[in-house]
């Protein structure tokens, strides 16, 4: 399924006009001695769904809440559609905020919650009905306007919170983990439901801005994406130059399974499938040992470590494998072959300034 | 075998496995025993009470014997309705109550709020010491205090004489008694109203800003339904803990309230026990409208 989205994604991120919609210069936030943002620079383009990837305390959580304006960066400058919006507060912003618990308001109804936005803009009664009615049914939920947020399932709710930003049409959506609460199945719906609700919703030209730590999330639905690091932009590209050309060891690591080696001074990465694995001694190939087998169902991925020094990860689908023939195969003598043009060079660690 | 052996010599925790095997298997048998104690003191101590207040209420006393007589009688409440005199405390006693709840508050929930939401984890700690620390002394010690700062010569006036203001003439008014009950039941309306702010996540806030809803809005109809529980939470507080009050009254302010026309009644000279029960549902009764009117308002909707 991943590899099927991702060429229409990017057929998707070229035909979009390259106005820019956001753009952060040098923006840093500390909080105390922890800087959580650290001079970040990024544009992101009018219309693009663009994610801010990276693990737990990397950064992009806060710089979401900067480009809404629930934090105010300690230097840098936030531009909305060419304006400096950095002293503005949340309201006075055309961006909108999907959060991570929802933040439904447990007073109001679902259509109280969905027209809350609207209604404090003094939007007419009967506009904002019509336009709640609407946005309901693009997320496929028309029948519970008149329940409370507490009578609704999770994915419900999150529907819920996704209409009560979109209704508003902002010029930037900010989703802020959204499918975190939810569970693997749920999560891989609403996944192609959002993608589904962003190409609807495209003929108004909003701006996706998606923060996940979930590498495979961000593959998936990603035009572009921004890889974190600890306050840092590692990484920016499309989710094919991001797997396929991590720039970093870190990147490497956090998209994809880490696979860097040390050959002749020189360091490079090689992605798990782009690796064969021989059995027969003649074979071509750095010779190695099965040190770990992992049977995944689909594949498996079998840890090598080779004579020369290092280890790598390789992957091979259960085409005529059974799960005893593999987990058998642990310990066994392989040689290892990778295509020059399948590895890519690596930056050292922290050798970007 | 074994098992048997070991059963058959230990005969008390055999039966305390099968009783918790029951207890596991029947879960409202459970809740029976939990709840028998807590249930069987309130019905016997304060429901029952209550059932023989409002029956008694409906008896009277023989005039010249000062017995009590087991006939049925609206006598006591025709007395209470049609004479001016009970008429006049009974509102009075209402309307301080609802002025002592509404200036609680209004006192109480910028404070709650500064606690709950804006100060710091140490401040918040110094406030909740200085909201309980009056709890822990004697509530007529803190009366006597509050006399001897509304008296004449009392500090208050001493201080506006130095500071070259009008002195005061509130001793013994109902001005001294508002004053007085707010003072005394403030952290019964700070303490819910600051539990109700605690809980707001941020988020909802967020979320309300985000949406475009300046600080007043979001206020109005985030922060205040929220805290809407708390609020009402404790204005129960207030309002009945001055509607059943007779001490303050009696040491600050000159007029009656409900709860002396009772104690006279119960301890002093008329000692008409009958005519005590029938006063006193009438805050009974008040309360009870005013937990109807409050949920009919949806202020427990938010709970």
């Amino acid at each position: 399924m991943t590899t099927q989205t991702l060429p229409e994604a990017q057929a998707a991120s070229a035909t979009i006009s390259p106005a820019v919609d956001v753009r952060l210069l040098g923006v840093r936030k500390a909080y105390g001695d922890v800087v959580a943002v650290d001079g970040v620079d990024l544009e992101i383009e009018a219309g693009e769904f663009f994610t801010l990837l990276g693990p737990s305390g990397s950064g992009k959580t806060t710089t979401l809440r900067l480009i809404a304006g629930f934090e105010r960066p300690d230097s840098g400058r936030i531009e909305l559609s060419g304006v400096d919006v950095t002293g503005r507060a949340p309201y006075e912003r055309d961006v909108n905020t999907v959060f991570q618990d929802y933040a439904l308001f447990p007073h109001m109804t679902v259509a109280d919650n969905v027209a809350y936005g609207l209604r404090v803009k003094g939007v007419p009664r009967a506009e904002r009905r019509r336009r709640v009615e609407q946005i309901l049914q693009v997320a496929r939920l028309p029948n519970v306007a008149d329940r409370k947020p507490i009578q609704l399932s999770g994915g419900q709710r999150q529907r819920i919170a996704l209409a009560r930003a979109l209704v508003n049409a902002p010029k930037v959506l900010l989703l802020d983990e959204p499918l975190g609460a939810l569970d693997l199945k749920l999560r891989q719906e609403m996944q192609i439901e959002l993608k589904r609700i962003q190409r609807e919703v495209s003929e108004v030209g909003i701006t996706f801005v998606y923060v996940t730590h979930d590498q495979e999330e961000a593959l998936t639905m990603s035009d572009r994406l921004a890889v974190f690091n600890e306050g840092r932009i590692e990484q920016l590209g499309t989710p094919a130059e991001v797997y396929e050309h991590p720039a970093t060891e870190f990147v490497a690591g956090f998209v994809g399974i880490s696979n860097v080696l040390e050959r002749d001074g020189r360091r490079f990465t090689v992605r798990p499938e782009k690796v064969q694995m021989h059995f027969g001694a003649n074979d071509g190939g750095e010779p190695g040992r099965i040190r770990d087998v992992v049977y995944v169902g689909m594949f498996t991925r079998y840890v090598v470590e080779l004579d020369s020094g290092g280890e790598l990860t390789v992957v091979r689908q259960n085409l005529e494998t059974s799960s005893a023939d593999a987990l058998e195969s642990r310990g066994r003598r392989v040689r290892l072959e990778w295509r020059p043009e399948h590895t890519f060079d690596m930056e050292r660690p922290g050798g970007h300034e | 075998m074994n098992a048997t052996a070991v059963r058959a010599e230990r005969p008390l925790g055999n039966a305390r496995r099968r009783l918790s095997a029951a207890l596991w298997r029947r879960p409202w048998l459970r809740a029976v025993a939990l709840l028998l104690p807590p249930l069987g003191w309130m019905i016997v101590f304060y429901l029952a009470a209550l059932a023989v207040l409002f029956v008694s209420a409906f008896w009277s006393i023989d005039s010249f014997t000062g017995k009590l007589t087991h006939t049925w009688t609206w006598a006591n409440f025709h007395t209470i309705f049609s004479d001016p005199t009970y008429r006049q405390i009974a509102w009075r006693t209402i309307w301080m109550a609802s002025a002592v709840t509404l200036t609680d508050a209004i006192v109480a929930f910028p404070f709650a709020y500064f606690m709950a939401r804006i100060a710091g984890p140490r401040q918040r700690t110094l406030l909740f010491v200085l909201v309980l620390l009056p709890l822990w002394s004697s509530y007529l010690a803190r009366i006597y205090a509050w006399r001897l700062i509304l008296n004449h010569d009392g500090a208050l006036n001493w201080t506006l004489g130095k500071l070259g203001l009008p002195t005061q003439g509130w001793a013994f008014t109902n001005t001294a008694m508002w004053i007085v009950f707010s003072y005394i039941w403030l952290p019964f309306m700070i303490l819910p109203i600051y539990a109700a702010l605690e809980r707001i996540p941020d988020s909802y806030i967020e979320a309300s800003r985000d949406l475009g809803a300046r600080n007043w809005t979001t206020f109005r109809r985030v922060i205040v339904p929220l805290a809407l529980p708390g609020i009402v939470a404790g204005s129960i507080f207030t309002f009945s803990l001055t509607l059943g009050d007779y001490i303050t009254p009696s040491l600050v302010g000159n007029v009656d309230f409900i709860g002396n026309v009772i104690y006279r009644n119960v301890l002093g000279l008329t000692n008409n026990l009958p005519f005590a029960a029938a006063y006193a549902t009438i805050p009974l009764l008040v309360m009870g409208l005013y937990l109807v009117v409050a949920k009919r308002l949806g202020a427990f909707d938010a709970l």
